[in-house]
């Protein structure tokens, strides 16, 4: 007896010093992630900050109810989750496609050109991508205005007060910063496919758009299914730089760029409307993370091996 | 047979190399447009053949090369300081982790995807680190808030470490009497260059682009970075010079002599040519980090 706990003793302390390795990256968890999750009570609470968070009274679900009564709920949840599908659905089948004739390009220099390109939009700020979208559409100095569209004849848009163009401007804007980089990430799975497969399929005489078809396309599908599903399972989160910078927070365009990250934001930051910010934040976490296990409950269904947890 | 891979290569490249060209040319419009003058923009538009050039938008930077330098350093002592204890605190946790071993592993691990799932969301976040630790207008508020480490990076690291060291390399150390502390740092880190420099690069980038931290923790303009500097001049070009008033200059008739549009696009530039310069060398590094960060 004496003997066993003595060795679990040694061993406890064995281990010490991997405990020890944790401490700092468990700390900045607890601070930078599990400290707020236990904040999500203050969407229940009527902050008043002359009384203090905890001071504050329980207001139950008037917090929600207000949010739910107005448009906003409507819009920005509509607009989180439209863009969001669009952006999965072409965004997949860009890169999948860039990602097949970029296979199809044997040299290698220019292989890596292209590569290294493709993928240089991923690298810039959205404040920088929010210049560039300016030096484009600006009224006055725009690109657009200035250049392209007198060539062709039709007049001057004022693309910051149209809420119509922006589902597109957008749409264009995130697959151009997107799709090199997914496109490198299905390339990676592409070239570990065996060549024998297209070889054997060659000496058959199947084409190349057979050979897609049926052996590239196939391959890869665990790659596509677990990339398409993580997306779904962050369907309610959107790219906060995308919705800010590149639309310069434009009062008449409201319609079609605000999303929930852009309402919590301005809830909490421009209009101090904490109550709201937070019950939109509260909204979007816990719909975020039943999205999240529904999507790895569907991975497990088509296969564990895919499935996060 | 030939005639259809060849046409494949053709399109291939037809396709690829325009998009390559999307991705190259605003870049070339943003540059051109920071050496065009004031005038030439104001009356063609933002242009690649602009009539007149100009270098008044970089002297303009030059006469605020106090304010500018600051903030150049400042991103890059976020930039590095960063990276560096980011790389140490991920690695830190991420072995053990790694370690089957180790009681509660499972536990930990836990721990730590679970923050993948789940987050409190913004306002409890800024509640937490303006009211319990107050790090607004602190350098600590462009390096704390959601940047220093990230369960994915730890995830990746671990499968690293799980993949690529064999645990017999760990038993022989251990049996040569070295240490818990010094098998990670002499061993396994060693053996982790690969891993490190991924994940260093994705880091660095994440501090280098960072303008939201500026954006909520940052009100003090001599705290301010390079990118908070650019997301305050989208509202704002007067910033500079409202910032200049100390030097005694005539704020008004700076502000009518200020080349607006050219020094927005001027400040964007010196903002991403760390990026663009450095990129090439590291290009190598971040293709196959991605390749890394895409097998599971």
């Amino acid at each position: 007896m004496k003997q066993q706990s003595l060795k679990q003793g040694s061993k406890k302390l064995k281990y010490a010093p991997l405990y020890l390795l944790m401490i700092p990256g468990i700390v900045y968890l607890l601070i930078n992630n599990y400290l707020p999750m236990l904040g999500i009570f203050i969407a229940f609470k009527n902050i008043n900050f002359t009384k203090g968070i905890f001071g504050s009274e329980w207001i139950g679900f008037q917090n929600f109810k207000y949010l739910f009564q107005t448009s906003d709920a409507y819009i920005i949840t509509r607009n989180t989750i439209l863009y969001n599908a669009v952006f999965i659905v072409l965004g997949t089948i860009f890169a999948i496609a860039f990602a097949i004739l970029l296979n199809e390009i044997k040299k290698k220099v220019l292989s890596r050109f292209y590569q290294s390109v493709i993928v240089l939009p991923h690298l810039i700020s959205f404040v920088v991508v929010g210049y560039l979208a300016y030096a484009g559409l600006s009224l006055e100095t725009g690109f657009m205005n200035k250049t392209v569209l007198p060539l062709l004849g039709i007049d001057p848009i004022s693309w910051y007060t149209e809420p119509k163009y922006w589902p597109f401007i957008l749409t264009i804007i995130h697959l151009w910063k997107s799709i090199g980089f997914s496109c490198i990430i299905f390339l990676a799975s592409i070239i570990s496919i065996d060549t024998e497969y297209y070889e054997a399929a060659t000496l058959d005489g199947a084409s190349k758009w057979a050979q897609i078809r049926s052996i590239t396309i196939p391959l890869i599908t665990p790659v596509i299914v677990m990339l398409t599903l993580l997306g779904i399972g962050r369907i309610f989160y959107s790219d906060f730089g995308l919705f800010y910078q590149v639309p310069m927070n434009a009062g008449f365009i409201s319609d079609t760029t605000s999303v929930i990250d852009t309402y919590v934001y301005k809830g909490l930051m421009v209009s101090g409307d904490m109550g709201m910010a937070s019950a939109a934040g509260v909204y979007q976490s816990i719909v975020g993370f039943i999205l999240v296990l529904g999507a790895n409950l569907l991975v497990r269904r088509f296969s564990k091996d895919n499935a996060l947890f | 047979m030939i005639n259809e891979s060849k046409a494949m290569k053709w399109i291939s490249n037809l396709v690829l190399g325009l998009f390559s060209a999307a991705c190259l040319i605003p870049f070339a419009l943003l540059i051109i447009a920071s050496f065009s003058s004031e005038e030439s923009i104001v009356r063609q538009g933002y242009t690649f053949f602009p009539e007149a050039f100009s270098l008044k938008a970089y002297e303009y930077l030059w006469q605020h090369q106090l304010e500018l330098g600051r903030a150049y350093g400042i991103t890059i002592l976020i930039t590095t300081v960063g990276t560096a204890v980011s790389l140490a605190i991920t690695s830190m946790l991420a072995y053990p982790l790694s370690r089957r071993d180790m009681p509660l592993n499972r536990f930990w691990t836990f721990i730590v995807f679970f923050t993948m799932l789940f987050n409190g969301g913004l306002v409890p976040t800024y509640l937490v680190y303006t009211q319990i630790f107050d790090i607004k207008n602190t350098l600590f508020g462009l390096l704390l808030p959601g940047l220093l480490m990230n369960g994915f990076n730890i995830l990746l690291v671990r499968t690293f470490f799980l993949t690529s060291i064999p645990p017999a390399l760990i038993d022989a150390a251990s049996i040569d009497g070295a240490g818990e502390i010094k098998i990670f740092y002499r061993i396994i880190l060693p053996l982790s260059m690969p891993i490190m420099a991924t994940i260093g690069l994705f880091q660095a980038i994440a501090y280098w682009n960072d303008w939201f931290n500026g954006l909520i923790y940052i009100t003090d303009t001599r705290m301010f970075g390079i990118q908070t500097i650019l997301t305050k001049m989208v509202m704002d070009i007067q910033f500079l010079t409202s910032n200049s008033n100390a030097a005694g200059v005539n704020a008004g008739a700076a502000i009518a002599e200020l080349p607006s549009t050219s020094v927005r696009m001027a400040i964007a530039a010196i903002g991403v040519l760390p990026i663009l310069i450095a990129y090439p060398f590291f290009q190598k590094y971040f293709v196959k980090g991605i390749t890394i960060g895409a097998v599971k």
